[in-house]
């Protein structure tokens, strides 16, 4: 599905990621950890193809293509979604005519026709239980006067909907308190499939608690350091990432 | 984003649709303006003599005065002796029915998406159109009279109707209101009279287009509208020009009148010929518009959309001279290429209990500049009056500005008077925002941009709410460079 080799991202001028590796397969949820300032939501937004981080190195395969060769909206339209960590409020944009327009640029390039009003109320309604978002947030305009557990379960209503092959979640648990954050980690867990792959990027090992992973990664310094199964975040979560990032320099 | 300047600017040539021009005959005075051109008009027209009075008065008011000089815009200076001041297609004077009506001109009117012709007229919609100087055709004239509604250009008005004319014409404007005003009162050709009798709501939208098609020519046309006692009309007006490179001169006013317990609905979308990328030629748009809240709970409100014109100089005002009368302003402003927009209100109270609401909303992208600048007036007996201003702009780019002249003046302690006043710039991570959800740059500046002006939208006739946001996207195609 993902495979990155060698990649490498400069931002001004200063290196970021140095030589990241990561290959995902399909259906395979991978947990990417690692202290703060590490590169982990570079990594995210690199992927998404955010301005600002100059590629200066390496490849990304998606799906079969060069996907640093698409634009933004090209990625998001061929299966790529990023959860933000901070989503964005776009005030006066109506919820329902934002998801609508993004679902329906989805559909087209999946060769899908559009969704009529009916059939996308219809669908949003169902994809909202999923997340147990109150519908009459959908009424308001998108992410304005949400709480923070609101945005980032309208994050995990929007990637039910679109139903990415390849979905990067960038510190979804932050901010959460325990009960969002089980309804969150619900939302993800339903949406597990074989045809659907997922990058949780996250600092504490609380969210795996909730959200089993296949693979788990340590990046540090601007790579992947070590990788191993779910025992590696509690060994993080006991150990703290001193020990691993004591290793890298070594 | 990544698009090249030349694809920006293929984009631009390629918004203004409607900048054909139509091939006809026409007749014109030939430029320059002095008391014998102001004579013309009025013989062409075989207006009464108080007309022609009225016309040299304003003229001889005019000679004296200067061009002002405080609007937030920058132009050359305009040679008024080098416009010509009356441009009429050839054709037999007022055409009484459509069939007398140039093809040419009905075909004109179709292209800019006006059915003029009986079986395609909108439903719903009178529309009175006027081309250069004069007004061409008006339709439903026959069913609006059956409701007793007058409805017709000014021409015919000051025939039919002298009396009504005379009665109101610069009674909310008069000739030594400004220089643009006295200027229109001298050598405007033409424009619609309204009037809604007493007690009777319209059937239906009127509407005005108005269309320039003669180069070196200037359009002055005035608009008048009355409403008696316990009335209700929607008016709407739309104009367009063809691309040219000189500039051409606008000036026209229009004139409110509400009585007691009347509502007057006003409606612009104006996306005159804008200029090219570099500044070259484009509509210089001043106009002068107000309305007089006279009777006793009367209510006017503007709402406009300006997408058009290299300059727009403009503030639709309301008196508020009746007790318990309402004055609203609902305005979005778009400037972008070289645009510059100068706009707002007035809203003078006068009555007690008066109120009034202000919604501005400007939107630069290019190398466009917007200012709005409104006053609120409370005079002393203006007695627990109350007004509230919500003034936003929007900045597209790095290259564009905006500005804000309020003016508040407050001569009675009962007045409440608030303003709220934000500017905000489409960020990068909206736009990314977007994008990370399938949305093209443009579909998402859009999306924004119609958020935005949400609350001035939701004024319009629903007939052209769907338009204005059409336009509005056209309008900002490629402003994102």
């Amino acid at each position: 599905m993902l495979k990155v080799t060698d990649l490498q991202v400069t931002v001004d001028n200063q290196p970021i990621l140095k030589g990241l590796d990561l290959s995902v397969g399909a259906g395979e949820v991978h947990a990417i950890m690692g202290p703060n300032g590490s590169g982990k939501s570079s990594l995210a937004h690199v992927l998404a193809g955010r301005e600002g981080y100059q590629v200066t190195g390496g490849e990304v395969c998606f799906d079969g293509q060069d996907l640093l060769a698409l634009d933004v909206e090209e990625r998001a339209r061929r299966g790529l979604f990023l959860a933000l960590q901070y989503p964005v409020e776009l005030p006066g944009v109506s919820t329902m005519v934002f998801l609508r327009e993004s679902l329906n640029a989805v559909r087209a390039q999946r060769g899908e026709p559009p969704l009529d009003a009916a059939a996308f109320i219809k669908l949003l309604r169902e994809k909202a239980r999923l997340v147990e978002l109150n519908p009459e947030l959908l009424k308001r305009a998108v992410n304005t006067g949400f709480s923070g557990g609101e945005k980032k379960r309208s994050e995990i209503l929007q990637m039910a909907l679109l139903e990415p092959k390849l979905a990067v979640l960038d510190e979804t648990d932050s901010g959460l308190d325990i009960d969002a954050l089980r309804i969150v980690a619900d939302g993800v867990n339903a949406l597990r499939s074989p045809q659907r792959s997922m990058i949780l990027v996250t600092h504490y090992q609380r969210l795996l608690d909730y959200i089993e992973p296949d693979f788990v990664h340590v990046l540090a310094g601007g790579r992947i350091v070590r990788s191993g199964d779910k025992s590696l975040a509690l060994e993080l979560e006991r150990r703290g990432y001193g020990w691993i990032a004591g290793e890298a320099a070594a | 984003m990544s698009s090249n300047s030349s694809e920006v600017s293929a984009l631009i040539r390629r918004e203004y649709e409607q900048g054909f021009v139509t091939d006809i005959p026409t007749e014109s005075l030939p430029p320059g303006l002095d008391e014998q051109v102001v004579r013309a008009i009025s013989a062409k027209k075989s207006e009464p003599d108080w007309l022609l009075e009225w016309r040299l008065e304003a003229f001889r008011y005019w000679s004296q005065q200067r061009e002002p000089q405080w609007a937030a815009v920058h132009h050359a200076p305009i040679d008024y002796q080098a416009i010509s001041y009356y441009s009429a297609p050839k054709s037999r004077p007022g055409p009484k029915s459509l069939d007398e009506v140039d093809p040419k001109l009905l075909e004109t009117y179709e292209k800019l998406g006006i059915p003029l012709a009986e079986q395609k007229m909108l439903a719903g919609v009178a529309v009175d159109a006027v081309f250069d100087s004069v007004s061409v055709a008006t339709t439903f004239k026959e069913k609006l009279a059956e409701a007793g509604v007058i409805f017709s250009s000014i021409s015919e008005a000051v025939r039919e109707h002298p009396e009504l004319v005379r009665q109101h014409l610069g009674s909310v404007v008069s000739y030594r209101d400004n220089f643009f005003a006295s200027l229109n009162a001298a050598v405007f050709s033409d424009g619609t009279f309204v009037y809604i009798p007493k007690g009777v709501r319209c059937p239906m939208e009127l509407s005005t287009y108005f269309r320039i098609n003669s180069a070196n020519t200037g359009q002055f046309e005035r608009t008048l509208i009355v409403a008696d006692e316990a009335s209700y009309v929607s008016y709407l007006e739309g104009c367009t020009a063809p691309m040219r490179d000189e500039n051409q001169l606008h000036a026209a006013v229009v004139e409110l009148v509400a009585l007691e317990d009347a509502r007057i609905k006003y409606s612009t979308v104006q996306n005159w010929y804008p200029g090219d990328e570099q500044g070259r030629g484009g509509i210089y748009n001043f106009v002068t518009k107000r309305g007089e809240c006279r009777g006793a709970r009367s209510h006017i409100s503007w709402t406009q959309v300006e997408t058009g014109s290299a300059i727009t100089w403009k503030y639709p005002s309301c008196i508020l001279r009746g007790d318990d009368s309402v004055g609203e302003f609902y305005s979005v402003a778009v400037t972008r290429g070289r645009q510059q927009a100068d706009t707002g209100t007035k809203m003078i109270h006068m009555g007690r209990n008066t109120r009034s609401t202000i919604v501005s909303k400007g939107i630069s992208a290019g190398q466009g500049s917007n200012a709005y600048r409104g006053l609120v007036r409370m005079t002393p007996k203006a007695e627990n009056a109350r007004n509230h201003t919500q003034c936003d702009s929007l900045l597209i780019g790095d290259r564009c500005a905006a500005h804000t002249f309020p003016y508040i003046e407050v001569r009675n302690p009962t007045a409440k008077v608030e303003h709220e006043a934000t500017t905000s710039k489409i960020g990068d991570d909206q736009l990314f925002y977007c994008r990370s959800r399938g949305l093209s740059e443009e579909n998402a500046v859009s999306m924004i941009v119609n958020g935005f002006c949400k609350e001035v939208f939701k004024e319009l006739p629903m007939e052209f709410a769907a338009e204005a946001q059409k336009l509005l996207s056209v309008s900002l195609e490629g402003a994102v460079g």
